[in-house]
């Protein structure tokens, strides 16, 4: 919960509410950008960013993005954080 | 150095070990007399464990396992309160895992919910906000846990909660902050402290200055640090030397992920939904003066403890503690996990008595899974 897990944004969902999907480890996940957008929302398409909780809070390389994901599979965080995920889309449908 | 194969680069972790090992004996510290450099960030914590830095660093170098955990440092009372909402028939109540298990006096969420409250595990407080949107007939409770790293996060929400206009949406505000604990333990005449490597990804948010105090007014060394466990060594280096130079210094090794000023936009999000409480529970700490945050009045229709009489929100407040457990000694470093009691027989992963049991950021969980094992084998 307390480590980030990064990903790459590949689309802009809403503008309004500043949200963007994110590809996590080939997993699907839309997340909310405030804290990393400067500028035009599409500029971040592409880019990797280090998601908390569902909040891009950091924009990184992607020398960065693979270290943090080998640290964060080394700790099991990141099958963690994968199994919250699916709980998160589970829960929304009633399914837990 | 058998462990040093698991590094993603064995040759720069053997090099910054010896460096390591030249200027703990520069400083002269022994098994005997050793160096206290406490890391605060639970994460620290579980990486220690993992890659077993504490047992490949000299003996001269003694961890002590910070209070950086946030489901480690939730108290009982803090539990029960959840339970008691989770078991309103108006209310979903919204959840990390991680929170599941932590013991309250009665029970914990996850028997609450085998007992059929309706008690949803999400990813994240957007997941919470969602089932407001698609439930408008019941109350959807979110459980605002952590410290400042997750704290944008509900304040963001209750902020787009606010625009949209989800009257049933609330926050059950437990967040709390790295430096007022650090303080109550720097002030503590049995803490022995020389330095602290300090959390990553709290300070990716807040920055490095609220760290100043620990340099300027106790004189201690303190280095942000990432998560990697070459960044870890890196930082430990780092505190080794300014207590070799006699100097006191925040410095940052984590610097391409914290910005000196912190994130601007998450800063702001966190000013405007929320203020310090005069006083908030750890377990294991006790009361600790603004240490915890409360949502403005400006949001208070989006505050559980408002809206439901609760908490902090229903008066005063008796501390209390699993019986038999020692989580408090373990917290402040005066005893190691496997020295309680309970452990590994009261208390295990699977039935933990105390909440740092739970979390495997929690130090005697970190303790059971890598210690354990690790002890067994020959020194090398
Ligand atoms: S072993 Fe269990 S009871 Fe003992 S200090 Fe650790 S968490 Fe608390």
């Amino acid at each position: 919960m307390c480590l980030g897990i990064p990903g790459q944004i590949t689309a802009v969902t809403d503008a309004d509410r500043q949200m963007a999907m994110a590809d996590v480890s080939g997993v699907k996940r839309e997340v909310n950008v405030a804290c990393v957008v400067k500028g035009a929302m599409e500029d971040l398409i592409g880019k990797w960013v280090l998601i908390h909780v569902g909040f891009a809070m950091s924009v990184i390389d992607e020398d960065e993005a693979a270290k943090t994901l080998e640290a964060l599979r080394g700790l099991g965080e990141a099958q963690e954080t994968l199994e919250a995920m699916a709980q998160g889309a589970a829960a929304l449908e009633g399914r837990q | 150095m058998k462990y040093t194969d698991e590094f993603r680069d064995p040759v720069a972790a053997k090099g910054l070990l010896d460096q390591i090992a030249t200027v703990v004996d520069q400083i002269g510290a022994t098994a005997d007399s050793p160096v206290h450099i406490m890391e605060i960030c639970g994460g620290h914590t579980h990486a220690i464990f993992r890659y077993g830095l504490d047992k490949l660093t000299p003996p001269g170098i003694e961890f002590i396992h910070g209070p950086g955990c946030p489901v480690c440092v939730l108290p009982m009372s803090r539990v029960d309160e959840c339970v008691q909402l989770a078991e309103d028939p108006r209310v979903i109540f919204t959840t990390f895992g991680d929170a599941m298990r932590v013991p309250g006096t009665r029970k914990s969420l996850m028997q609450a919910k085998a007992e059929g409250a309706d008690i949803r595990m999400v990813y994240s407080p957007l997941d919470a906000l969602e089932l407001a949107r698609r439930n408008p007939d019941r109350e959807v409770v979110f459980f605002g846990l952590g410290f400042e790293t997750t704290t944008p996060s509900t304040a963001l929400s209750i902020q787009a909660a606010a625009r949209e206009g989800l009257g049933n949406f609330s926050v059950f505000c437990n967040h709390i902050t790295v430096p007022p604990p650090i303080k109550v333990l720097l002030d503590d005449p049995h803490m022995i402290l020389d330095g602290f490597v300090g959390p990553g990804h709290v300070s990716m948010v807040i920055g490095t200055h609220p760290y100043d105090f620990i340099a300027q007014d106790y004189g201690k060394p303190i280095v942000v640090a990432g998560f990697e466990p070459l960044d870890l060594l890196q930082s430990v280096l780092m505190v080794l030397e300014q207590i070799r130079d006699g100097r006191a210094e925040v410095e940052n090794q984590y610097a391409r992920i914290v910005p000196e000023h912190g994130n601007p936009v998450s800063l702001a999000a966190i000013a405007d939904v929320y203020e310090p409480r005069p006083s908030f529970e750890w377990r294991g700490l006790g009361e600790i003066d603004a240490s915890g945050l409360r949502i403005r009045d400006r949001y208070a229709r989006f505050d559980a403890e408002v809206k439901f009489g609760i908490g902090y929100a229903a008066g005063p407040r008796v501390v209390q503690e699993p019986e038999g457990c020692e989580c408090g000694a373990v917290m402040t470093g005066r005893m190691k996990p496997v020295q309680c009691p309970q452990f590994g027989t009261g208390c295990t992963p699977e039935m933990p008595l105390g909440a740092l049991m739970v979390s495997s950021e929690g130090a005697c969980a970190a303790y059971y899974q890598y210690g354990g094992a690790r002890a067994a084998e020959p020194a090398t």
